[in-house]
C-alpha cells in the first residue's frame, strides 16, 4: 500500500472501451464516480475507443474490454471489466479511502493475495 | 510425390491452403482446410510454434498469402530470432507487409477483474493486424495462455467459441496451437471448438533416441493419411516423410546395371542387376561387403550415373581410404560430384529420423544408384526396424533407384537375415567364410535373383589390389576346393602332368637314340656296300682293260704271224 491518497499523488488513468456499448458506458460511469469520490482534482482520465484506435490496443497490450490502465503512480496496474465492483477497483488502483485505511476486499479472507509485486 | 498426390485430390473437394511443408501437403492431400481453423497440439518442445511460423512464412513467400502471427508466449524479437535460425527473414517479411506479428502479453499479476468484460480487445487487435497486411493466414500461438491470465473460464470459453466463428467468417486459414493434455488432445479442451482439422505432434523417446512424429487426428470433409508420420526439424525447417505413400506400382525394366565386378555379372543370367532392383549382400565380418558396395558405386559413377552411399559405420574419408587399398578409388567420383557419401551413426537418431534424412538426401541429390552399408547397423525392436527398412526399399523402388544393401550376418546364422528382409530383395548375394585346412577363404554365391537365371556355384573370390576378383572354380575328383587346398591340388596336378610329360620325353629320347644308332649302322652298311660295289667296278674295269690289251696283243701277233707266213 502506498500513501498515494495522503501525499496527493496524481493519477494518470487510461480506459479502453469498445464504442458506446452498455458495458463501455457503465465502465466510464463507474470510473468517473470512483475518481470523483476518491481522487477529486488529481487525476487524468483518457478514454480510448479501440474500434477507432486499434493500434492503441496493441501498444497497450489490451485484450479485454473494458480495460482500465493505471499508468501513474507506478506500478502499472490493469483492471478489466465494467468496474462495477468499486472496492475491487479501489484496491487494485491502490487508492486509500478517505478515512485513511486501505480498502482490502480480501480482508475477511485473511488479507490480500500475495501476487502483488 | 507431392504434386502427384495433389493431382489425385478429387475435384470439387474442400479448398485447401498449402503449408509448403514437404510431405505434409501430401498426407493432407493438399494442405490445411482453407478459410477454417486447424488445431495443432502437442507437448512442450514438439515444434508447434515452428509449424505455425513455417505455415506463415511459406504462405508469405511461396503462395502470396500474407499472414498474422499472434503470439502469447514469445515476444516479436524472440520469434524473429527463433525462426531466423531456420533461414527465415521475419524482419524482412514484416517490413514488406507480408507478415504482421502481435505479441500478446497476459500477465496475471498485473490484471485484476472487476465486473463484466469480453475479449473484444483481442478481436480488435487481430482484425487490425489482418487488415494491416491483408492476411489470408493467421496463427494463434498458444491461445491457452489466456486461461492462465484470466479467471472467468466460462466467459473465456464463450469468447473462444466466438473467436473461432469470427475467424471462419473472416475467411482466414487459422492455425491454433495448444498444449497436449492428460488423456485429452489439449489441456483446455480446445479441440471442442476447432473441429475442422486437428493435427497431433509427438516427440517420443525410446532407447534414449528421440523421434518426432505427426498424426492427423481428424480432417473434416477430406481424406487424409491416418498414420503417424515422422517429421524432421533441421536447418532447412520442417519436413514430413509420407512414408506409406510408397505403393507397389513401380515400373519394371529389363535394363541391367553392372555390379562392378565382372565375374559376378557373369554369374547373373542377365549380366548384372536389373535397374531399379534391390540387392542384398550378406556376409560375416571381413567378407568384404563394403568393398562390394564400393565396387557397385564406383561402377555407377564411372558410367556417369549419380550415386549415393550411406555409410552407417564408417566416415566418408574412412570408406574412401579403406576401399582404395583394394583398388577401388572413389575420390575422383566424389570430386566430380556424381558420387555422394553420407555417414551417420545409427544411434544418432531414431529409425524414422534416419529414414527421413535419407529420404531428404535422396530427394535433393536424385541418385540413380544407392548403397546402404550396412543395414544391420540399425538397432531397435525388430518389427520397427523391419517396417522402416520395408519403407526404405519401397521408396527406392518407387523412385526406380537401384539399391544395394549390405547386411552383417552373425556367425552361426548364415542365411537368416536379422530383419527377415529376403522377401523384399530381388537379388541376394551371400558371402561366406569357407573354413578348411586351418584357413579361411571367401566364397560367394547368388542365393536368389528374381527374374533371371543365375549360377548355382559357390565361387571363391579374393580381394586383390585391383579389387574383388572371382577365381575360376576348381571342380575336380576331390570336389570343389578353395584356398591352399585348391593351390595344392593344382600343384599336385601340375606335378603329375609334368611327370607324365617327362616320361614321354624320356621314351622319346630313347627312341631317338635307338633310331640314331640304327641309322648310323645303316649308313655304315651302305658305305660298305658302296665300297664293295666300287671294288667290283674297279675289278670289272681291270678285266675289261686286260681283255682289250690281250685283243691288241693278239692282233699284233697275227699281224706278225701273217708276215711270217
Amino acid at each position: 500500500m502506498t500513501d498515494a491518497a495522503q501525499s496527493g499523488e496524481r493519477y494518470v488513468l487510461r480506459l479502453f472501451v469498445t464504442g458506446s456499448t452498455p458495458r463501455s458506458v457503465r465502465a466510464i460511469e463507474n470510473l468517473r464516480a470512483i475518481c470523483e469520490a476518491e481522487l477529486p482534482g488529481r487525476y487524468e482520465l483518457e478514454v480510448v475507443d479501440v474500434y477507432l484506435h486499434p493500434e492503441a490496443a496493441k501498444e497497450n497490450q489490451v485484450i479485454a474490454a473494458p480495460t482500465l490502465l493505471k499508468l501513474l503512480p507506478t506500478p502499472v496496474r490493469r483492471v478489466i471489466g465494467d468496474l462495477t465492483d468499486h472496492d475491487r477497483v479501489r484496491y487494485s488502483l491502490d487508492i486509500v479511502k478517505n478515512d485513511g485505511t486501505a480498502q482490502d476486499p480480501f480482508a475477511s479472507f485473511g488479507g490480500a493475495p500475495s501476487d502483488k509485486p | 510425390m507431392t504434386a502427384q498426390n495433389l493431382d489425385h485430390a478429387p475435384a470439387g473437394a474442400l479448398p485447401k491452403a498449402r503449408t509448403g511443408i514437404a510431405g505434409l501437403d501430401a498426407v493432407t492431400f493438399g494442405g490445411l482446410p482453407a478459410g477454417r481453423p486447424t488445431l495443432i497440439c502437442g507437448a512442450a518442445g514438439c515444434g508447434k510454434s515452428l509449424f505455425g511460423a513455417t505455415f506463415l512464412v511459406n504462405g508469405a513467400t511461396l503462395f502470396d498469402e500474407p499472414g498474422v502471427l499472434m503470439s502469447f508466449e514469445e515476444t516479436d524479437r524472440d520469434i524473429a530470432a527463433n525462426v531466423a535460425s531456420l533461414g527465415y527473414d521475419v524482419a524482412g517479411l514484416v517490413a514488406a507487409k507480408k507478415l504482421a506479428i502481435d505479441y500478446v502479453r497476459v500477465e496475471r499479476s498485473e490484471i485484476a477483474e472487476s465486473g463484466e468484460y469480453d475479449l473484444e480487445g483481442l478481436f480488435v487487435r487481430l482484425a487490425y493486424a489482418i487488415d494491416e497486411v491483408g492476411a489470408k493466414r493467421v496463427v494463434l500461438d498458444t491461445l491457452e495462455a489466456l486461461f492462465a491470465g484470466l479467471d472467468d473460464e466460462s466467459l473465456l470459453r464463450s469468447e473462444l467459441r466466438r473467436l473461432f466463428a469470427w475467424l471462419k467468417e473472416r475467411g482466414v486459414t487459422a492455425v491454433i496451437t495448444a498444449e497436449r493434455g492428460d488423456g485429452a488432445l489439449t489441456r483446455r479442451g480446445l479441440e471442442e471448438y476447432v473441429s475442422d482439422c486437428v493435427i497431433l505432434l509427438d516427440n517420443r523417446v525410446a532407447d534414449q533416441i528421440t523421434t518426432r512424429s505427426l498424426r492427423i487426428v481428424k480432417y473434416r470433409g477430406s481424406a487424409h493419411g491416418t498414420n503417424e508420420y515422422p517429421f524432421l526439424i533441421d536447418s532447412e525447417g520442417i519436413s514430413v516423410l509420407p512414408v506409406t505413400t510408397a505403393g507397389l506400382a513401380h515400373d519394371t525394366t529389363l535394363d541391367t546395371v553392372s555390379s562392378g565386378i565382372a565375374g559376378l555379372d557373369a554369374m547373373l543370367g542377365a549380366g548384372g542387376f536389373y535397374r531399379g532392383a534391390s540387392v542384398l549382400v550378406t556376409g560375416g565380418s571381413g567378407t568384404g561387403k563394403t568393398i562390394f558396395g564400393a565396387h557397385f558405386a564406383a561402377a555407377a559413377s564411372a558410367r556417369g550415373e549419380r550415386c549415393m552411399l550411406f555409410g552407417l559405420e564408417e566416415s566418408p574419408s574412412q570408406i574412401i581410404r579403406n576401399v582404395r587399398s583394394v583398388g577401388v578409388d572413389l575420390a575422383p567420383h566424389v570430386e566430380s560430384g556424381v558420387l555422394k557419401l553420407s555417414s551417420a551413426r545409427p544411434s544418432l537418431y531414431g529409425l524414422e529420423m534416419h529414414l527421413t534424412l535419407m529420404y531428404r538426401a535422396i530427394e535433393s541429390f536424385k541418385p540413380s544408384v544407392v548403397v546402404v552399408d550396412p543395414i544391420s547397423a540399425f538397432r531397435g525392436p525388430s518389427t520397427e526396424v523391419h517396417s522402416m527398412l520395408l519403407r526404405m526399399v519401397d521408396l527406392l523402388k518407387a523412385w526406380g533407384i537401384t539399391a544395394l544393401f549390405t547386411n552383417l550376418t552373425s556367425p552361426g546364422r548364415d542365411d537368416a537375415t536379422d530383419h527377415g528382409l529376403s522377401s523384399l530383395m530381388d537379388t541376394w548375394i551371400g558371402l561366406h567364410d569357407l573354413e578348411s585346412n586351418g584357413e579361411r577363404n571367401r566364397g560367394l554365391f547368388v542365393l536368389k535373383s528374381r527374374g533371371m537365371s543365375h549360377s548355382n556355384q559357390i565361387r571363391e573370390y579374393v580381394l586383390t589390389s585391383q579389387g574383388v576378383r572371382l577365381i575360376e572354380p576348381y571342380i575336380g575328383s576331390a570336389g570343389v576346393l578353395t584356398g591352399t587346398a585348391r593351390l595344392t591340388q593344382e600343384a599336385q596336378e601340375r606335378a603329375d602332368h609334368t611327370a607324365r610329360r617327362q616320361q614321354v620325353e624320356k621314351r622319346l629320347r630313347k627312341h631317338q637314340v635307338k633310331r640314331d644308332s640304327a641309322e648310323r649302322q645303316m649308313a655304315e652298311t651302305r658305305a660298305a656296300l658302296d665300297a664293295e660295289a666300287a671294288e667290283i667296278q674297279r675289278l670289272a674295269d681291270e678285266a675289261e682293260q686286260r681283255e682289250q690289251d690281250r685283243e691288241a696283243d693278239r692282233a699284233a701277233l697275227s699281224i706278225a704271224r701273217g708276215a711270217a707266213e
